[in-house]
């Protein structure tokens, strides 16, 4: 299946016009070496001498193997060697100039910073990311651009880093893991948001401690990769809640929060359940002021893929309608198995500027591209 | 609304756990000694995920003065039963046994509390039926549990929280699937955990409210782990209720599991149907608390989501305060939906319950 699409893939010309954002495209260093330009002498050795300390069982694979090439198109291993994600030629060839990208931004999910327990390292690490990224890939091609990666479980540090990047426009959001050590509403993370409210930068949540942390269905571990992806959605929706009723949002009244990769057609439910269940319980946060679905509305956006296919097609108008067709944003996921090629993402015919909006528009206002 | 018409099936009622002092004489002198000296008996056994001072967890009206929700005999005849015209109402009592990590003594425990349900609470109105509380620390002693009450016709399901220790698909728990299956009783996944770990993905919330949004989503984990494992084909004949759930999350859910499926399945090749049609066919969800908002034409297209009639069951929820008054539906179900879930899916459901041939003695008049 993924040899067809690659022959498709490449034989396909330039897009005549680009103008798609692509909310989440993925980078990764062909190895750690490529990061040593930014990486002090001594965490170069400490890369050599004792290496990643992650907080799952495995480091160099994932718990439960995805279903074909390690979760990657298996096209989209570069000829000349190295993961998928590790070149920007391939990229260009197979994403950004066939499929019309006119921005594309940059999720660097590689080298494991968010599962690193030894936080000095992880410091270390997300620094020489940050300058590899900008200088590796958003100044060799101005379509991209990228997300600030922080060490979230050292607030302080990553609001720190976040001051020192965000007057640089080749970064236009902050990335976070949707698995913390603690739910993301809780106040340890809270110069995090201060800081991406003073810097008026988004905070993405693109699923990304694959096995680590707390149990990801909470009863435990699931068996098998369907349940595995399954927790990508649950956990985002533990995220929202998290930071609703914590207040975060009472308290950054402009922050900005996108969800990666986590599914959208869950979110109407959850903001209802949230509103039915705020009234009851409200005594419990007395700081939240408003029905949950408020926070939910006005500062939550999604990305679409791996986009949701209702059952009939009005069932998903019927949801956008719901969330708001300016809070959805086109994502491709691209060089992972599950891609979505944005010809085909949507079952449902769009009107031109709903497309407008979901494919650019609605990005292009968030990052403040122009 | 109220429901219009006499004679439904109440899928999910919650009268009090009985204090411990009336469950010692059920057991064996060993137990009810054990639980005397080491003063276990002296405490509630309240699950966190239970707190009955929570408003949500006892509806002002429906609180006895100075007793638990749920703990006078009397007002819930009248309020749960009479005022709503039913038929049968399912004990879904939550008992915190089944969080002891001994699992001896859970088991002596919930023993004595299944016979106390049989013999103390069960007789004193014929429309109550009960569920077999079980703990699956040792899924050999669940079975057993079972074996010993299924001949009981007044026990209709079997009953265990959501989150439990493992993913419920996991085989460790087949035995007790295939114990329920022989008996012919639904097991039914109530909201509540052990809180063996943190209850959401991302670790300890810091509020009930986020435990009670989120059971939504430990719903998700159990159904996703049913369906990977293979459960559903292994016990073609069991179906599973999901108690106390909200409803709403269900059709996102079985969006995702089909496009899912369809990219992974040769992970799973014992799954051999788009996993909406099974989910539809053997998983059942009660309606309260039903979680969307109180806007017919939106709660009319929510139904249309789930596309079908068969998959909710009717339930109050007593004590718990989901609603006002007797408005027990949500505006927007159609008569023929009403019909559905209160009469045709439970008797489907529960095939231990027979239709009764004459009117319920109740007292309250219910507007139509």
């Amino acid at each position: 299946m993924n040899q067809d699409l690659l022959e498709r893939a490449t034989a396909r010309p330039a897009a005549t016009r680009a103008y798609i954002v692509d909310c989440d495209v993925h980078i990764t260093a062909r190895s750690a070496a490529d990061l040593y330009p930014w990486l002090p002498a001594c965490w170069r050795q400490h890369v050599e001498a004792i290496g990643p300390h992650v907080r799952g069982g495995l480091y160099n694979q994932e718990p439960h193997p995805r279903m074909m090439a390690r979760g990657m198109r298996a096209d989209a291993y570069p000829e000349e060697g190295g993961p998928p994600g590790c070149s920007l030629p391939l990229l260009q060839r197979q994403h950004l100039d066939p499929n019309g990208i006119e921005f594309g931004m940059l999720i660097a999910l590689g080298r494991g910073i968010f599962e690193e327990r030894n936080q000095h390292f992880a410091e270390a690490l997300s620094c020489a990311i940050n300058d590899w990224q900008v200088e590796r890939w958003v100044d060799q091609d101005r379509r991209l651009v990228a997300a600030i990666i922080v060490p979230q479980e050292d607030a302080e540090f990553a609001a720190a880093e976040i001051e020192r990047r965000a007057p640089d426009a080749r970064f236009r959001q902050i990335l976070l893991s949707p698995k913390a050590q603690e739910p993301l509403g809780r106040k340890r993370y809270w110069p995090i948001y201060a800081a991406a409210e003073r810097a008026g930068l988004p905070v993405a949540f693109h699923p990304a401690a694959m096995g680590g942390g707390h149990p990801s269905a909470g009863a435990g571990w699931p068996t098998y990769y369907l349940e595995e992806h399954n927790t990508f959605g649950t956990i985002m929706q533990g995220v929202l809640t998290s930071m609703i009723f914590e207040g975060v949002f009472e308290r950054f009244p402009n922050l900005k929060v996108v969800s990666v990769e986590g599914g959208f057609t869950w979110a109407p439910s959850l903001s209802w359940r949230m509103d039915k269940h705020w009234s009851r319980l409200r005594a419990e946060v007395p700081h939240v002021r408003k029905p949950p679905s408020e926070y939910l509305r006005g500062n939550v956006w999604f990305t679409t893929q791996p986009m949701e296919e209702t059952r009939k097609q009005a069932q998903l108008r019927d949801v956008i309608d719901w969330l708001g067709w300016d809070r959805l944003m086109f994502s491709s996921d691209y060089p992972h198995w599950d891609f979505d090629d944005p010809r085909y993402a949507f079952k449902i015919q769009l009107s031109d500027e709903e497309r407008k909006k979901v494919f650019s528009g609605n990005a292009k206002e968030l990052y403040g591209l122009p | 609304m109220k429901l219009p018409f006499r004679g439904a099936v109440d899928c999910d009622i919650h009268p009090a756990a009985p204090p411990m002092s009336a469950l010692l004489r059920h057991m064996t002198d060993y137990w009810s000694d054990q639980l005397h000296n080491r003063h276990v008996d002296r405490f509630g056994f309240t699950m966190t995920s239970n707190n009955p001072l929570l408003p949500i967890h006892g509806r002002p009206d429906w609180k006895p003065k100075g007793g638990v929700p749920g703990s006078d005999m009397a007002m819930l005849r009248t309020q749960a039963l009479d005022a709503f015209g039913t038929d049968y109402a399912i004990c879904n009592i939550i008992h915190g046994a089944v969080a002891l990590f001994n699992g001896d003594m859970a088991s002596a425990i919930l023993g004595a509390f299944n016979d106390w349900v049989a013999k103390e609470l069960l007789p004193t109105d014929r429309r109550l039926r009960g569920s077999i509380v079980v703990s699956l620390q040792d899924p050999k002693l669940a079975v057993a549990e079972i074996e010993r009450l299924a001949g009981n016709p007044d026990f209709v399901q079997i009953l265990l929280p959501s989150l439990g220790e493992m993913p419920i698909g996991r085989r460790i728990y087949w035995p007790v699937f295939e114990a329920a299956a022989r008996a012919g009783l639904p097991v039914c996944l109530h909201a509540g955990g052990l809180y063996r770990q943190a209850p959401m993905g991302n670790g300890w919330p810091s509020y009930f409210v986020e435990d009670y949004v989120t059971q939504s989503t430990g719903f998700e984990g159990a159904l996703v782990s049913l369906l990977a494992e293979g459960v559903f084909q292994k016990f073609p004949d069991l179906t599973f209720v999901l108690a106390e759930t909200g409803a709403t999350w269900l059709p996102p859910f079985l969006w995702r599991q089909d496009k899912m499926w369809l990219g992974v399945r040769t992970e799973l090749p014992w799954i051999d149907r788009i996993p909406r049609e099974i989910i539809c066919e053997r998983v059942r969800l009660t309606l309260q608390p039903f979680d969307a908002p109180s806007d017919p034409t939106l709660v009319e297209r929510v139904l249309d989501h789930f596309g079908t009639d068969e998959i909710l069951l009717f339930s109050t929820d007593y004590p718990h305060w989901h609603f006002d008054g007797e408005d027990v539906i949500p505006e927007g179900f159609s008569p023929e939906l009403i019909r559905k879930i209160a009469i045709e899916n439970p008797y489907a459901t529960y095939r231990r319950l027979q239709k009764p041939n004459i009117a319920t003695p109740a007292a309250s008049e219910l507007s139509v």
